[in-house]
């Protein structure tokens, strides 16, 4: 399986890695475009937690044992069997905020526009997920991790 | 009275391009771009900016471009904008002007002034891609003949410590305090990797770098901080420092801001305080007494090192040159006028010492005349920039050279002269330690062996023009250089032809 890791004593916390979430995650592909002409400015999947000179990126972790699959009210969140990555499913979410409340890490975030909400998919379909792929100091890495 | 000191640059934001991500906000460590939260937009303090282009590189949506503050004083020859702007400074702070890097003003680059030869019809070029090349260098002492046993051929004069280097590159000192330990870090993985050295500068060597001991240089300075029997034995080469191109003749001033604990413990002062360098070694006031330093080092290593002797490059560079080989240097090292430092009075970076590509010849020439060229090897730093300038060095009689600014390049620095700031939005030149994460010492290690590598490749393939398989054939062979644009005195300085002769 392959997870996102945070090599944090070289993380700067310049943002870069949500910029280019929200980018991912926005209709467009053009930088300039997704940020100014949607109706709403585009939302990261993970943030930068911060309190100098500390800085990391805090994203899914996609728990083992996911409190945010067990809780949701319409099984719109799974845990797929084979990559062990959680995605939700934005045609069963009703924006209900459970899995928000049991997100031990506090990363699910609300859409409020569309009225989901919304979590890492470490950018299904993409081979490295973009956050790893901008991070300008290696900060962030996609690695193979043992079972 | 008021005075303004104008914008150095000003910094243009696209409205069309810029997102307000404030990623320029955050990289920004000298405030000249802001987030206005009142009116939720990014602005600038076109004042603070230094022109180091952290922001522009790492814009999202190249929204931003820095350009120069077009004000113009009126034209005058004499008083140009800086002369003016530094008499102001001074005007208002009585105190000396600080600057970092190395001397900016226009002296001239002899290196510009001189060609390398290449091998047309009379003689055979060689395809380094086809042919093996040599470019291993050995620093030490040179023995002024060797006996071999005429049966078993084993060597019986017994060779003074030597160092190999694979490329006649090493990365100038650079001392822990000025610059951060991710740098360091950075330097000594390159340095091993490559098979040459790294120097420590006079701020100790921090523990967790001891490994890298073997490729190592560390430096005794006047301060003499960090200094100790293992810090001694872990290292490849002992260096005396007594002089710095940036700063000749003074001493060093690491402020107390940058004095963190692990600097305080590296250094072995207390955190918190000045490091002051004092401009002489207090015990060094003649050459007699620079031998009992090269000895008394010597024998702390039990003779299993070189003992290297750094000096600035000043006018009589040459006799000193002598005096140092003959007090027991095993390399000695010239840092010439546009050498950098972390901070000195620009004053002093501007107009204290002498032209690197100077002081080489001289000295080359004069340890040639007193027979004893031999018994040190000669290594210069300062100012120099591509594998041109390294085998112009090797070709007019250095073994090898120091890269310092060129090696920060690498790492990430635009050259904007902050240093002495601490505050290096590039997290080079600074102890702060939000800043010091910009470098990975990973990145940073590949950035600096790829230079490496680029100019190991350049070199041999300059070698291959001139016909020559071997680095060791072109070092001090002054006849595959030729001069332009150089007076008469400057061309027998040099100790090169003038082109077309």
């Amino acid at each position: 399986m392959k997870r996102v890791l945070v090599n944090e004593p070289v993380c700067m916390g310049c943002h870069l890695c949500e910029v280019y979430c929200q980018l991912q995650h926005s209709k467009h592909e053009d930088m300039v475009k997704a940020f100014k002409r949607e109706p709403s400015r585009p939302i990261a999947r993970l943030r930068i937690e911060e309190k100098e000179p500390l800085f990391f990126p805090l994203g899914c972790q996609q728990c083992e044992e996911p409190y945010c699959v067990n809780a949701c009210l319409t099984g719109a969140i799974t845990k797929n069997s084979d990559t062990g990555v959680i995605t939700t499913d934005e045609e069963k979410c009703i924006g209900c905020w459970t899995c928000i409340l049991a997100c031990p890490f506090g990363i699910i975030r609300q859409d409020l526009l569309r009225h989901k909400s919304i979590k890492c998919d470490l950018c299904q379909g993409l081979e490295t997920p973009t956050c790893v792929a901008n991070c300008p100091n290696e900060a962030l890495t996609y690695t193979t991790i043992e079972d | 009275m008021k005075t303004y000191v104008p914008p150095k640059f000003m910094i243009i934001r696209d409205p069309a391009r810029c997102i307000q991500c404030q990623i320029c906000v955050n990289q920004c460590s000298f405030d000249a771009n802001y987030y206005d939260i009142e009116d939720s937009e990014v602005r600038n303090r076109d004042e603070n900016c230094v022109g180091c282009h952290r922001c522009m590189t790492f814009c999202p949506t190249r929204a931003i471009t820095i350009t120069k503050n077009p004000l113009e004083y009126r034209e005058n020859y004499n008083w140009r904008s800086e002369d003016i702007e530094d008499i102001w400074k001074q005007a208002e702070s009585g105190g000396v002007l600080l600057t970092g890097m190395g001397n900016d003003k226009g002296y001239p680059i002899y290196w510009d002034h001189l060609l390398l030869n290449a091998s047309q019809v009379t003689n055979p070029s060689i395809d380094p891609l086809r042919e093996p090349m040599e470019l291993v260098t050995y620093l030490g002492k040179k023995p002024d003949r060797v006996r071999i046993d005429r049966d078993s051929f084993d060597l019986e004069t017994e060779l003074a410590p030597q160092v190999k280097l694979n490329l006649p590159v090493m990365f100038s000192a650079m001392s822990y305090g000025a610059v951060s330990l991710n740098v360091h870090k950075s330097l000594a993985q390159a340095a091993t990797e490559m098979g040459i050295l790294w120097n420590t500068g006079e701020g100790g060597l921090h523990h967790s770098l001891y490994k890298y001991g073997n490729n190592t240089i560390v430096q005794v300075a006047s301060g003499r901080f960090g200094v100790h029997a293992q810090y001694l034995n872990v290292a490849r080469v002992v260096e005396i420092k007594i002089g710095q191109g940036a700063k000749p003749g003074i001493g060093g001033h690491l402020p107390a801001e940058k004095v963190t604990a692990e600097v305080a413990l590296t250094r072995m002062i207390p955190r918190g305080t000045d490091a002051l360098s004092p401009a002489p070694q207090h015990d060094i006031y003649s050459i007699e007494d620079l031998a009992q330093l090269v000895y008394a080092l010597k024998e702390a290593t039990n003779y299993t090192k070189p003992i290297s002797v750094k000096i600035a490059a000043v006018h009589n560079s040459a006799a000193i040159a002598s005096g140092m080989v003959r007090a027991g240097a095993d390399i000695i090292v010239l840092d010439g006028l546009r050498g950098a430092t972390g901070a000195a009075p620009k004053v002093i970076r501007d107009n204290v010492g002498i032209p690197i590509e100077l002081a080489l010849a001289s000295v080359d020439t004069r340890l040639r005349q007193e027979g004893i060229r031999n018994q040190a090897s000669l290594v210069i730093s300062g100012g120099i920039r591509n594998s041109g300038d390294v085998i112009k060095a090797i070709a007019l009689g250095a073994d090898a050279v120091n890269i310092g600014t060129a090696a920060l390049i690498a790492l990430g620095c635009h050259v904007c002269q902050q240093c002495h700031t601490g505050k290096c939005a590039w997290g080079i030149c600074t102890s702060n330690l939000s800043l010091t994460k910009r470098i990975n010492p990973e990145i940073g290690a590949r950035r600096l062996s790829n230079l490496l590598r680029g100019w190991s490749l350049e070199i041999k393939d300059m070698l291959g023009g001139l016909g020559i398989n071997a680095l060791e054939s072109l070092r001090g062979n002054r006849l595959h250089l030729r001069g332009v644009g150089l007076t008469d005195t400057e061309a027998e300085i040099l100790g090169v032809r003038m082109a077309g002769s």
